[in-house]
């Protein structure tokens, strides 16, 4: 139950997103546990999962947000085929050892297990919104559905569900929104092989690697690439 | 012998039809009434299914996914400035608007500004791309409504905006044109007078489409009092744009929370909004809308101040690590991006928010008791753009 609240700068004391944490942590109690602001720009909270109806009920009559920006989630897991955009092959071809994949760090207002869903809302009247976060646990990827509190979440519960196979109990009607009825696995995972990398190394990856024997990549402190 | 064969075929097929309507009693109750994927009012592949009993609609679900491309899996595999050729297909009729705010994103945590310049280039050709997308819109609503003259007009004079899009960016369609720090060119020689000339033909459109269509005592029939959208369903749909305004909610990210990168503060336009939320008033809104898109290019054109239209960046683009939440008014309403960087070449994850995904959720909502003509018209209200949902 880390409360840390880590501003960009903190001299910078935005004191609107403070009030408004302030009411999150007085209605929501321990269930806030972690919380991030960028002053004068936004807001993250990241909440229990048992505490994510109330949550929301919370950002909606509390803070004002009743509008609806969207619902998603994050797989925080590394990417278990090679650093970030090259395949297993691009690391072999640039002559290095396979490299372990990074550690999982979390983003905004922390996070510690691997699925996290998070949402937007915003309060039209008075022009704030903020992010919202709940981790999952690892054995666990649930959570109750916010389709009662807003309507909106509906389709993008539905969405999350296929793309990240997270269940949201209570969803009045929880089916593939894209993909087709009988497809096998959860594309947006990042344990997802995305095929066409597979067969083939992105050509594009040219663009951004250093060229052997031409200039060199370090260009900090070149001028712009206005050409 | 025949005649056997003949009972025997008639009573597998009466036995077959029975069947089916054993199905259909279990299932639902009256008639299910499938529209599209390729009925022309659902603007490409999206499919309704809809319960009707009689001529009205008992229950109708959406049904996406035929254009679903994967872009928020695909951008994880690409670098910051390869993303915004896949990004500009999400709306293809206003598809500069898609790339602002995912590059306001990638400035936002870069801590980078782009000129001045390139800030008033950025949002003329922000609003050029509403107006070739606004202009199909009325187009279209005639089109469906069975007022064939004006979709000619629109196409007509839509190819005035698409031609100064292409002038300055190549590319009519898909410019690919924003660039994290500014923009990748200058305008050409002779474009400001052009596209006060482009302004004043979409006037006249705006006109003709007035009087044709929004004085048609046909169209005002078949679209005043239908799919009525109260304000709180639509804040609690994430309804957005021009569909949110038409029920009455003064909201405008242009003017209310305009993001760093866009100079809507240095022209003088109003908000138009209309309290009945109807398909009417949806209609009316984005025609509204127009009027005011070709005065805002009209006034940043002639203030557009000189100078770089680039910052500096690094020629090679790393993010820093961290967060951002970036969108803008697009043509069809709020699209945003929530961006996720850890530092690499390539975002961690991208949540695009596009406009069409909410606008079209309450599609179920408002056709419940809908008559199965007024779909069309709601449906044609709502205006979306098919890779929009699907993204």
């Amino acid at each position: 139950m880390s409360n840390d609240v880590v501003a960009d700068e903190p001299t910078v004391i935005d004191e609107h997103r403070e009030e408004m944490l302030q009411i999150m942590r007085s209605e929501l109690g321990d269930a806030v546990v972690g919380s991030h602001i960028r002053p004068n720009d936004d807001l993250w909270v990241r909440v229990t999962r048992d505490a994510w109806v109330t949550t929301g009920e919370v950002v909606k009559a509390k803070l004002g947000c009743t509008f609806f920006d969207f619902l998603s989630a994050i797989d925080w897991l590394p990417s278990p085929f090679g650093r970030d955009m090259d395949s297993q092959e691009d690391n072999v071809v640039h002559g290095q050892t396979l490299k372990d994949p990074a550690p999982m760090v979390s983003g905004y207002a922390g996070g510690d297990t691997r699925m996290q869903v998070f949402a937007r809302v915003t309060s039209i009247e008075q022009g704030h919104g903020l992010t919202l976060k709940v981790d999952l646990p690892d054995d666990d990827f649930s959570i109750d559905t916010w389709s009662s509190v807003y309507r909106g979440a509906d389709w993008h519960e539905r969405e999350i569900y296929e793309m990240f196979g997270i269940n949201f109990v209570g969803h009045p009607h929880l089916v593939n929104m894209y993909l087709p009825g009988n497809f096998e696995g959860n594309p947006m995972r990042k344990d997802f092989p995305l095929l066409a990398r597979r067969v083939k190394p992105w050509p594009g990856i040219v663009d951004v690697e250093p060229m052997p024997g031409g200039d060199n990549d370090d260009a900090d402190e070149e001028e712009g690439s206005a050409e | 012998m025949t005649a056997i064969t003949d009972r025997d075929q008639l009573a597998s097929v009466a036995a077959r039809a029975a069947d089916n309507r054993l199905n259909v009693d279990f299932e639902v109750d009256g008639m299910t009434l499938n529209i599209g994927p390729q009925h022309p009012a659902t603007h490409g592949t999206l499919r309704i299914v809809a319960k009707i009993d009689g001529e009205q609609v008992v229950s109708c679900e959406p049904i996406a996914g035929y254009m679903h491309r994967g872009y928020e899996k695909l951008v994880e595999v690409r670098t910051y400035p390869q993303v915004t050729t896949l990004i500009n297909r999400i709306d293809w009729l206003g598809s500069f608007a898609n790339e602002v705010p995912f590059i306001l994103a990638a400035e936002k945590l870069m801590d980078v500004e782009a000129p001045p310049r390139a800030q008033y280039i950025r949002t003329i050709l922000f609003e050029l791309s509403r107006l070739a997308n606004v202009s199909l819109f009325l187009g279209d609503l005639g089109i469906q409504l069975g007022g064939l003259s004006i979709g000619f007009y629109s196409f007509r004079d839509r190819e005035f905006v698409l031609n100064q899009i292409e002038a300055v960016t190549g590319g009519r369609f898909h410019p690919n044109f924003d660039r994290i720090g500014g923009i990748k060119d200058d305008l050409p020689k002779g474009w400001i007078a052009e596209t006060h000339a482009a302004m004043a033909k979409m006037r006249d459109f705006c006109d003709e489409a007035d009087d044709l269509l929004f004085g048609n005592e046909i169209f005002q029939r078949r679209t005043r009092g239908v799919g009525v959208i109260p304000a709180d369903v639509a804040k609690s749909y994430g309804l957005s744009g021009p569909n949110a305004r038409a029920s009455g909610i003064d909201w405008d990210l242009r003017r209310d929370n305009c993001p760093k990168g866009l100079v809507y503060d240095q022209a003088d336009w109003k908000v138009w909004t209309h309290p009945d939320g109807d398909s009417f008033a949806r209609s009316w809104i984005r025609l509204q809308e127009t009027r005011e898109a070709t005065k805002i290019v009209d006034q940043l054109l002639d203030n557009i101040p000189s100078g770089p239209i680039m910052a500096k960046v690094p020629r090679i683009i790393k993010v820093p690590e961290g967060e951002a939440w970036v969108a803008t008014e697009n043509p069809l309403g709020e699209m945003g991006y929530y961006v996720v960087s850890k530092g690499d070449l390539v975002p961690f994850r991208v949540k695009i928010r596009s406009a069409s995904f909410n606008n079209v959720s309450i599609v179920p909502w408002v056709c419940k008791g809908a008559y199965i003509p007024d779909v069309i018209t709601i449906l044609a209200s709502l205006y979306f753009i098919l890779g929009d949902i699907d993204r």
